[in-house]
C-alpha cells in the first residue's frame, strides 16, 4: 500500500472523508451505566467511533473516561447498556473478545513485554506457525519488518530487546501490533503524556496513517492543542455522563470548557467564614531535578489553599517534598518563620507538618491492623513511654479522633480492611490530626468515596481551618476546589501557572490556566 | 485480624492436640505431662530461633543465616570454654549473645544501606559465616570432654521442676510477646511488613527497623549456639546444617505470612512445637524417618494454604476498593 501519499503535513490535511452523516460508525455504545459499591462510574452514556476518523475523548479526571476504555476493551462488563460493532449488537465478554473483534488499546505505559523482541510482541499470541505447530521466526520476523516498514517505522529492529526502545517507539511496536491483529478500533489512552515533542509528532503521524487505513480511533488527552491538531470528532464526559458531542470544527475551545466543567450542584459545601492570619507555611523557590521548577506560596493561618492542575502538573510531587517523603535539590521552606529542611517524614511530623496521601490504599490504611493502631502509628513516639506503648492513652487518642470524624465501627480494635472507602479515609484523616499538626495536607482527600462520607470530610476541613490549623488540598475536582479553598494555586507542567483569590473564580479560568489556553 | 490470628492459632493448638491423641493411641506413655515437658525441653532450641525467624520474616525479608550464625556462635563460645573454663556460663551467654549479635548486625547493614535483598545477603552470610567457623575451629571439633562440666550441665539443672533450657525458652516467649504487643519497635515491625509504604509515610524508618530486626534475629542465633552445643555437646562445622529450613517451616506452620506483616509469637511456639512433636514422637511409634518428613512437608503446604484462603477474602475487598477509586 502506499502510505506516502497520506504522510502530508498538518496543513494539507485532507477533509476527513468520514465526516458526512453518509458514513455509519464502526462502533457504537448506546445507554452504557456502570457502578461500583458506592461509586457511579458512568450513566447511560454513548459515543460513536467512525472509520477513517478519529475521536476525542474529553473530560476531567474521574469522569468515567478510564472507565469506559475498560468497558471497550472488554475489561469490565457494563451494568446495562448495548454494543455495536459494524451495527451489530455484540457483546465483550473479555478481554480476548474485544480483541477478536480488533478493538486494541495503546495505553499511556505501553502494556507490552520488555525482555521479548520487537517481532516477538508484535506477534504475541497470533505468532505464525509452521507445519509442525511451533513458532515459525523466520516468518514472524519477517513480517514484523514488513509491517514496521508499512508504518515507516523500518528504523525498528525486529530483533531489539523491547526495553531497549525509548518510549516513542514502544508505541510504534504497539501500533505494529494493533495493525498486526487487523485492529479496526484503536484506543489512545493519554499516549503523549510521556513524550517529547518531537515524539508527539511522530505519534501524530502514526495516528494520521491509521486514519488513512481506515482505523476508527479514539483518543484520550487532557491536552486541547493536541485535540484540535488531531482530533476530528469529540464526546465530552462529566460525572459519569455524556454531555456533547459533534464535530471539532463547530465547537471552540471555551464552548467544551464549559461542557466539561458546567454541572448542577449536587453537593453543598460548609459554609464558613474564615478568620485568616499571618502566614504559616510559606515556600519559595522550591525545585526538583525533574519534577517541578521555582515553587513558590504562601499558606496563612486558618485557612484552605486548593491546588489544581491537571494529572502529572507536579502537585502531589511538591507536597511529598514539603513533607519530607522526596528530598528536593533547592528551595526554602519556613514554618512559622523558622526555616526547616524536612530528611524524613518523621521530621516533618515532628515540625508540624502532615501529608495524607492520594492513594488511601498503598500509602493511607496499613490493612491488617486494627483501627486504633492505625490511628496512632504516626504518634507512637507520643504514646509511648521509653520505647514501651502506653494502650490506654493510644485507645484515648484513636477514640477522640474516629469520635470527631463520626467514624462508623463496631470497635475501635476491628480491622481497618473491614471498613468502607469512607471510612477508612476517616482512619486516615483522624490519624493524621492524631499529630497535632500545624499544616495539614491532603491530596485528593475526597477520591473515589460516597457523597456522604465526602461531606463528612468536608465538613471536618472546615472544623479544622476554624481552630486555627492551615490546610492545603490538592485536588482535581473542580467543585471540591471552588466550593472549599480560600484561594487556589494552580499548577501547570511543574510551574505554578497562577494564583486565584476565591473571589467569583469560575471553574472555566481554572481549566483554562491549568490547559494553559488563553482566555 | 486479631480475633482471626487467634482463631488460627487455636486451630493449630488444636491439630497438636489430636497429633498427640494419636501418638498415644500408639504409644500410651506420650501423653504423660512427664513426657510433654520433655518434648518442650527438646523443642525449645527451635522454639527460641523460631521466634528470631518470625520477627525477620514480619519485616517481608528472610535470614537464612540463622543455623551458620548458630554454628560460628557455638564453636567460639565452646572454644573459649575450652581454652579458658574459669569464664562463668552466664558471661559466656553474654558473648554467645554479642558474637551473634554482630553477626545478625553484618547482615542487618547489608539490607539496610546497601539495599540488598536480606535473601540474597543471607544467602551469602549462610556460607560465610560456616567458613568462618572453619577458619577459627581450623576444622577441628571441640568434644565433651574439652567441655566443662558447668558448660554442658548448666541447662541441665532442674530448677522449679523444668531444667534451665526450658525456662530460657519460657523467657524468650514471653520477652517477644511484649516486645511484640507492647512497645513501639514491635508495632513498626507489623506495620511495615503490611504496607511499607504506608509506614513510610507515617514516618517509620524502615531500613533501621529491618537492621535492627536482624540484629534481633542474630542474638538469638548466637544464644541457640551456646544452648545447641552445649545440648548435644559437640562442636564442629556440621553443626545445625541445614537447620535453618527447619525454623523457616516453624514460622510457616505458625501461621507466619512470608509476604510479611501477619503473625504471632503463638503462632511461632506452635509452629515449632508441631515439628518437634512429629520428629519426637514418629520414631517411638515406628514410623520411618521418611514418612516424618512427609507429614512435616504436608503440615506447611497445608498451612499455607489454610493461610492464603484466610487472606484472600480480605484481599478482595481492596480489589474492590481500588476499582472504585
Amino acid at each position: 500500500m502506499d502510505t506516502t501519499a497520506q504522510r502530508k503535513p498538518e496543513t494539507q490535511r485532507p477533509e476527513p472523508s468520514g465526516l458526512s452523516q453518509s458514513a455509519s460508525p464502526r462502533l457504537t455504545l448506546s445507554g452504557i451505566s456502570k457502578s461500583f459499591p458506592g461509586v457511579r462510574a458512568l450513566h447511560n452514556v454513548s459515543l460513536s467511533l467512525y472509520p477513517g476518523q478519529v475521536t476525542a475523548l474529553i473530560g476531567e479526571n474521574g469522569a468515567g473516561k478510564s472507565t469506559l476504555v475498560k468497558i471497550m476493551t472488554g475489561i469490565y462488563q457494563p451494568d446495562s447498556g448495548e454494543i455495536g460493532i459494524d451495527g451489530q449488537a455484540t457483546a465483550l465478554p473479555s478481554a480476548h473478545a474485544a480483541f477478536g473483534h480488533g478493538i486494541t488499546a495503546i495505553h499511556q505505559e505501553t502494556v507490552l513485554f520488555d525482555d521479548l523482541s520487537v517481532a516477538e510482541n508484535i506477534f504475541l499470541g497470533h505468532a505464525p506457525r509452521t507445519r509442525f505447530g511451533t513458532i515459525d521466526w523466520r516468518t514472524m520476523r519477517k513480517n514484523a519488518r514488513e509491517v514496521l516498514e508499512t508504518m515507516r517505522a523500518g528504523h525498528i529492529d525486529a530483533d531489539a530487546r523491547l526495553k531497549d526502545l525509548g518510549i516513542a517507539n514502544k508505541h510504534l511496536v504497539a501500533v505494529a501490533r494493533a495493525m498486526s491483529i487487523d485492529a479496526r478500533i484503536v484506543i489512545m489512552d493519554e499516549p503523549t503524556a510521556a513524550l517529547s515533542m518531537k515524539e508527539i509528532e511522530e505519534l501524530f503521524l502514526l495516528i494520521e496513517f491509521l486514519k488513512s487505513e481506515g482505523k476508527a480511533v479514539l483518543f484520550i488527552s487532557h491536552k486541547f492543542d493536541e485535540i484540535y491538531r488531531i482530533a476530528d470528532r469529540y464526546t465530552v464526559f462529566r460525572d459519569g455522563e455524556m454531555v456533547g458531542e459533534g464535530l471539532l470544527k463547530d465547537a471552540g475551545q471555551n464552548e467544551i470548557v464549559r461542557m466539561m466543567v458546567g454541572r448542577n450542584v449536587d453537593h453543598i459545601f460548609p459554609q464558613r467564614e474564615p478568620k485568616i492570619g499571618a502566614p504559616v507555611l510559606s515556600v519559595s523557590g522550591l525545585s526538583h531535578p525533574t519534577e517541578f521548577d521555582d515553587i513558590g506560596f504562601e499558606l496563612r493561618k486558618g485557612e484552605i489553599l486548593g491546588f489544581y492542575g491537571l494529572v502529572g502538573a507536579g502537585r502531589s510531587e511538591v507536597m511529598q517534598a514539603i513533607a519530607g517523603i522526596t528530598r528536593t535539590s533547592r528551595g526554602a521552606i519556613s514554618l512559622d518563620g523558622q526555616t526547616i529542611a524536612p530528611k524524613s517524614a518523621a521530621d516533618s511530623i515532628e515540625a508540624g507538618i502532615v501529608y495524607v496521601p492520594e492513594e488511601r490504599g498503598k500509602q493511607g490504611v496499613v490493612i491488617g491492623l486494627p483501627i486504633f493502631q492505625n490511628v496512632s502509628l504516626p504518634s507512637l513516639a507520643r504514646t509511648s513511654k521509653s520505647g514501651v506503648l502506653r494502650l490506654a492513652e493510644e485507645f484515648s487518642l484513636a477514640r477522640s479522633y474516629t469520635e470527631r470524624l463520626d467514624l462508623r465501627a463496631s470497635s475501635l480494635s476491628q480491622d481497618v480492611g473491614t471498613l468502607s472507602g469512607g471510612n477508612q479515609q476517616k482512619v486516615v484523616i483522624a490519624k493524621w490530626l492524631a499529630t497535632a499538626p500545624k499544616v495539614i495536607i491532603l491530596d485528593e482527600p475526597t477520591k473515589g468515596i460516597d457523597i456522604g462520607s465526602k461531606a463528612a470530610v468536608h465538613g471536618f476541613m472546615a472544623e479544622l481551618v476554624a481552630q486555627g490549623l492551615s490546610v492545603i488540598m490538592v485536588s482535581s475536582e473542580l467543585p471540591e476546589i471552588l466550593g472549599m479553598s480560600d484561594r487556589v494555586v494552580v499548577m501547570r507542567e511543574g510551574r505554578v501557572a497562577a494564583t486565584y483569590d476565591n473571589k467569583g473564580l469560575d471553574a472555566e479560568t481554572l481549566v483554562r490556566t491549568a490547559a494553559g489556553i488563553a482566555a | 485480624m486479631k480475633s482471626f490470628l487467634k482463631y488460627r492459632e487455636i486451630w493449630l493448638l488444636a491439630g497438636i492436640v489430636v497429633l498427640i491423641g494419636l501418638i498415644s493411641t500408639r504409644f500410651p506413655g506420650f501423653a504423660d505431662p512427664a513426657n510433654l515437658r520433655q518434648v518442650f525441653n527438646d523443642t525449645s532450641i527451635l522454639m527460641i530461633l523460631a521466634l528470631g525467624q518470625m520477627v525477620v520474616i514480619l519485616t517481608r525479608s528472610i535470614d537464612l543465616s540463622m543455623a551458620s550464625n548458630l554454628c560460628f556462635t557455638g564453636m567460639v563460645v565452646a572454644m573459649l570454654n575450652a581454652a579458658h573454663p574459669a569464664i562463668p556460663i552466664p558471661v559466656l551467654i553474654v558473648i554467645a549473645l554479642l558474637v551473634g549479635l554482630v553477626l545478625g548486625a553484618i547482615n542487618g547493614f547489608l539490607v539496610w544501606r546497601l539495599n540488598i535483598p536480606s535473601i540474597v545477603v543471607t544467602l551469602g552470610t549462610l556460607t560465610i559465616y560456616r567458613g568462618a567457623t572453619f577458619v577459627v575451629s581450623g576444622g577441628a571439633w571441640v568434644n565433651a570432654d574439652q567441655m566443662s562440666p558447668d558448660f554442658i550441665n548448666f541447662q541441665r539443672v532442674a530448677f522449679l521442676g523444668l531444667p534451665v533450657l526450658s525456662w530460657i525458652a519460657l523467657l524468650v516467649i514471653a520477652l517477644f510477646f511484649l516486645v511484640m504487643t507492647r512497645t513501639q519497635i514491635g508495632r513498626s515491625i507489623y506495620a511495615i511488613g503490611v504496607n511499607p509504604t504506608a509506614s513510610v509515610y507515617a514516618g517509620i524508618d524502615v531500613g533501621r527497623t529491618k537492621f535492627i530486626v536482624f540484629c534481633i534475629s542474630g542474638m538469638i542465633g548466637g544464644l541457640a549456639g551456646y544452648l545447641w552445643i552445649s545440648r548435644y555437646v559437640i562442636a564442629s562445622v556440621e553443626v545445625a546444617n541445614g537447620y535453618e529450613l527447619n525454623i523457616i517451616a516453624a514460622c510457616v506452620i505458625g501461621g507466619i505470612s512470608i509476604a510479611g506483616g501477619i503473625g504471632s509469637v503463638g503462632g511461632a511456639v506452635l509452629g515449632a512445637l508441631f515439628l518437634g512433636i512429629i520428629s519426637n514422637a514418629l520414631p517411638v511409634i515406628n514410623i520411618s524417618p521418611f514418612w516424618q518428613m512427609a507429614i512435616s512437608g504436608s503440615a506447611i503446604i497445608l498451612a499455607v494454604v489454610l493461610n492464603a484462603r484466610g487472606e484472600r477474602r480480605q484481599g478482595r475487598i481492596i480489589l474492590r476498593k481500588a476499582e472504585a477509586a
